[in-house]
């Protein structure tokens, strides 16, 4: 009875966002307040049924309802509760049921904090909003209902894919999907601006913080999926250009090129039909990841359903959405080059040259990952690129971006002097040659390692420079506002990555070693001992746990305990043992016994000794921090009173409205 | 005209996603081409799974073709193929070989007594060390070996009967052939 209540929820949900994008959109064209005015509670009352859809679910699987066919396939009596919540979005439907849930949580953020916008730009906006949530609430109902009864009711369920059973995973595909579902919000906002001919540009500033805290997000998620990759996969690695992971990165790519124009059309005025467009491209692309990962286009380890019904109907719904926006845009955007000239030396400039580049990496990166599928139109046969491609390539279009980066703050907008870059060329260029021959020394002349901590320190001590020199020349109290906080620090996070990054693939030292208990081996000048066997269990799975101590200089550093787990239902899954540091991992993955009928005995084991790793994450982190932070900036939030006196973009009248 | 640009890139990539759903339709995904299909099989030497002490090596084997079903009893789709393999087991012409894979021998034999045993003979690979040799994916998978113990078939995911008239029987047909000149 329950899980009927959860479809039927999902029913009026649909009818509720029907309402929420025909009506306001009506409202907005005709000019009716009322019609308008249905656009705040029809958003509410869609978000309650999807959230009462969203409970019914996540109930099903804590009371372990097996005669609901998704609960019966991805958990069982033995999986424990956290791991059971987790499940609710651990397949197909379920996760389609996230991606509502999370677009009615950034539709409702929305609707309470936009009461100092324009009504009618308000109901443009969550009707647009509206209509994403149509074409979802309409894809599960249609294909993908997670609520479809099991009869009869087995005693048991199936299980939840062992991979998924880890505390990375659990929260890796909420955040990701923050990010990527928060970009609807910045292509409403596009949207709503082509649909009402909007000549003011206040709305490109009305869009940054979303946007922004958006591209946060959606840092945060992907860091989380690198880093469960590499935790759980066993392999060490933290990037394998999957098609999946891609589908995540182009958005991101895109989105980082958006966050930037965003900052020049709102200051500047410039590049307001590139904001626009890129703000389409990057929901755009989020919708395309959703269409790769569902429609089982391309096969992936990720890929869960290979439905052709599946992948109609979200074709067609790209179709509509994108091509529809795309049609609007060839239609509507502005036509003239509006906006403040600039010289060649100037920020917005460097910013171009970045989107540029941004751009590029992200349609190299939709190449790689449609390469297969062109190899199938085009009758060549079974072909993928892989990491080669995509590493020398986007190497190659990330280089002008981190040769230009640490100039960005110092450039002016509209035009620059020259002597002020030449001081942070001398300075930065100074550290970064220094530093480099330093590691040379350290590393052996390593090229990769010399390169990681010459970008690092350009970067790091670009961003530095410019964080002193505020501190020297403005008063105390306005050095640092949020939106300039935010921005150096994720420049300062894509420093630290980029060491992270060239350390860990110059210096890690990898090694499969056999070791009987008692054996010793030396990896990256740490002593791992293997200890032997011993069995351990868990609530769903039986392991095999091996005990490794590892000693630098005959002093212990650390025990770890890498498991060869076998859950309930037979899957066989390695769980690695990381012992994590701020400047090396140490990480042993238990391979298989050298005798299966002696498992006291040799085992293979991997080792690896993996310098500066977590940088990498830290650096995202630090990237992520610097959405959130910029998103807080004052400006973004003053009502629009405040609006005259700080700007003049914004015409009077649209103030003296707002007050009739 | 230059505005409408992004919009036929996309309308590119749409027609590029739209054949890669018909493609899908007419391919089977698992339609790897597998690198064995017509190279000896990987020697084995496993033990059986009534007695473990005798093992069953390809050297023995060789003289007379046989279908090796890789399956266990953890694998919701085994249980899935099971069935199809009781009633087809005595029709294909060729003996059945189980490949009972990482399993635990008790469960396994548990199994095949509560389901029925199509097999002729079964070998165990308890820690699926064999099984990275033949390149098996997952459970269930078939290879059909000739009598000169080369893979000339390999079937992904379970043998269902379309499959079987389609596919297996056809090639067990070209093996007899050969086999009188």
């Amino acid at each position: 009875m329950i899980p009927e209540l959860g479809q039927l929820a999902l029913i009026l949900a649909l009818l509720l966002a029907m309402t929420q994008s025909v009506l306001p959109l009506l409202g907005a064209w005709r000019d009716n307040r009322a019609l308008m005015a249905v656009a705040r509670p029809a958003a509410a009352g869609q978000a309650v049924f999807v959230a009462l859809a969203f409970g019914i679910l996540t109930w099903a699987f804590v009371q372990f309802d097996f005669s609901v066919r998704y609960v019966a396939d991805n958990s069982n009596l033995a999986l424990p509760w956290y791991y059971r919540v987790a499940a609710v979005w651990g397949a197909h439907e379920g996760s389609l049921l996230l991606w509502i849930f999370i677009l009615n949580l950034w539709t409702v953020a929305l609707a309470a904090f936009s009461r100092h916008l324009p009504e009618v730009f308000v109901a443009r906006v969550l009707g647009v909003l509206g209509l994403v949530a149509v074409g979802f609430l309409a894809f599960i109902i249609f294909t993908s209902n997670p609520f479809g009864r099991l009869l009869p009711m087995p005693p048991d369920g199936g299980d939840l894919n062992p991979v998924l059973q880890d505390p990375g995973m659990t929260f890796h595909p909420p955040v990701l999907y923050m990010g990527y579902v928060g970009f609807s919000v910045a292509f409403a906002f596009s949207i709503a601006a082509l649909l009402g001919g909007e000549l003011e540009l206040a709305w490109v500033r009305w869009a940054r913080p979303w946007t922004n805290i958006a591209w946060g997000f959606l840092s945060a998620g992907i860091v989380a999926g690198s880093w469960w990759a590499y935790a759980e996969l066993g392999w060490g690695g933290w990037w394998f250009w999957d098609p999946v992971e891609n589908a995540s990165f182009m958005p991101w790519l895109v989105g980082a090129a958006l966050v930037h124009a965003q900052a020049v059309t709102e200051k500047r005025g410039s590049l307001r039909a590139w904001t626009i467009l890129l703000s389409i491209f990057a929901f755009s692309l989020s919708l395309l990841g959703t269409f790769l990962v569902r429609s089982g286009v391309l096969t992936s380890v990720h890929a869960f359903a290979s439905d052709p019904r599946r992948g109609v109907f979200i074709l067609c719904f790209l179709v509509i959405v994108v091509g529809g926006s795309l049609l609007l845009y060839a239609l509507r955007a502005p036509k003239v080059a509006g906006g403040k000239p600039f010289a060649v030396v100037s920020r917005e400039t460097a910013i171009l040259i970045g989107n540029l580049m941004f751009t590029v990496a992200a349609a190299m990166v939709l190449l790689g990952t449609l390469f297969p599928l062109i190899g199938d139109a085009l009758n060549l046969g079974k072909i993928s690129v892989g990491p080669p491609y995509f590493g020398f390539l986007f190497t190659l279009l990330m280089l002008p971006v981190v040769l230009l980066m640490p100039f960005g703050p110092f450039l002016r907008w509209g035009k620059s002097d020259s002597p002020p870059l030449k001081r942070v060329l001398l300075r930065a260029g100074i550290a970064a040659v220094a530093c480099a021959i330093v590691a040379a020394f350290v590393t052996d002349g390593q090229g990769k390692a010399i390169a990681g901590v010459a970008a690092a320190v350009w970067c790091g001590f670009g961003t530095l420079l410019y964080v002193f020199k505020r501190w020297r020349e403005m008063p105390r109290g306005r050095r640092y506002p949020a939106e300039m906080a935010g921005m150096l620090l994720a420049h300062f996070g894509l420093g630290v990555f980029l060491a992270g990054v060239l350390l860990t693939e110059s210096l890690s030292v990898e090694r499969d070693v056999r070791l009987a208990p008692g054996q010793t081996e030396n990896v990256g000048g740490y002593d791992f001992r293997f200890d032997g066997v011993h069995e351990a269990a868990g609530p769903n799975w039986s392991a095999d746990q091996g005990v490794v101590t590892v000693s630098k200089h005959g002093r212990k550093i650390a025990v770890m305990h890498p498991q060869k787990r076998t859950y309930t239902r037979g899957q066989v899954q390695t769980a690695s043992a990381i012992d994590a540091g701020f400047t090396r991992d140490l990480y042993v993955a238990l391979g298989e016994p050298m005798d299966p009928k002696n498992v006291e005995g040799a085992w293979a084991l991997r080792l690896y000794h993996k310098p500066f790793v977590r940088w990498i994450w830290g650096g995202g982190l630090l990237m992520m921090l610097g959405g959130f932070v910029s998103a807080g900036e004052r400006r973004f939030r003053a009502s629009r009173v405040d609006e005259k006196a700080t700007t003049q973009a914004i015409p009077a009248i649209a103030t003296q409205e707002a007050h009739a | 005209m230059n505005r409408l640009l992004p919009f036929f890139g996309f309308l590119l990539l749409v027609a590029l996603l739209g054949f890669g759903i018909w493609w899908n339709t007419q391919h089977d995904q698992r339609e790897v081409p597998s690198p064995l299909i017509n190279k000896p099989a990987p020697a084995f030497a496993l033990p059986t799974l009534d007695a473990p002490d005798n093992t069953v090596s390809k050297a023995s084997m060789l003289g007379k073709p046989y279908l090796i079903n890789v399956f266990a009893s953890w694998c919701v789709a085994c249980g899935e193929e099971h069935p199809v393999l009781m009633s087809e087991a005595s029709q294909l012409g060729v003996p059945l070989v189980g490949y009972n894979y990482k399993d635990a021998p008790d469960e396994a034999k548990a199994w095949l007594e509560k389901h029925g045993n199509p097999y002729s003979l079964i070998i165990v690979d308890r820690e699926g060390r064999t099984a990275i040799d033949f390149g098996v994916y997952g459970a269930p998978e078939s290879f059909l070996v000739d009598s000169k113990g080369v893979i000339r078939y390999k079937r992904i995911g379970p043998l269902t009967p379309a499959v079987i008239e389609k596919e297996l029987k056809p090639a067990i047909a070209v093996l007899a052939k050969e086999v009188q000149p």
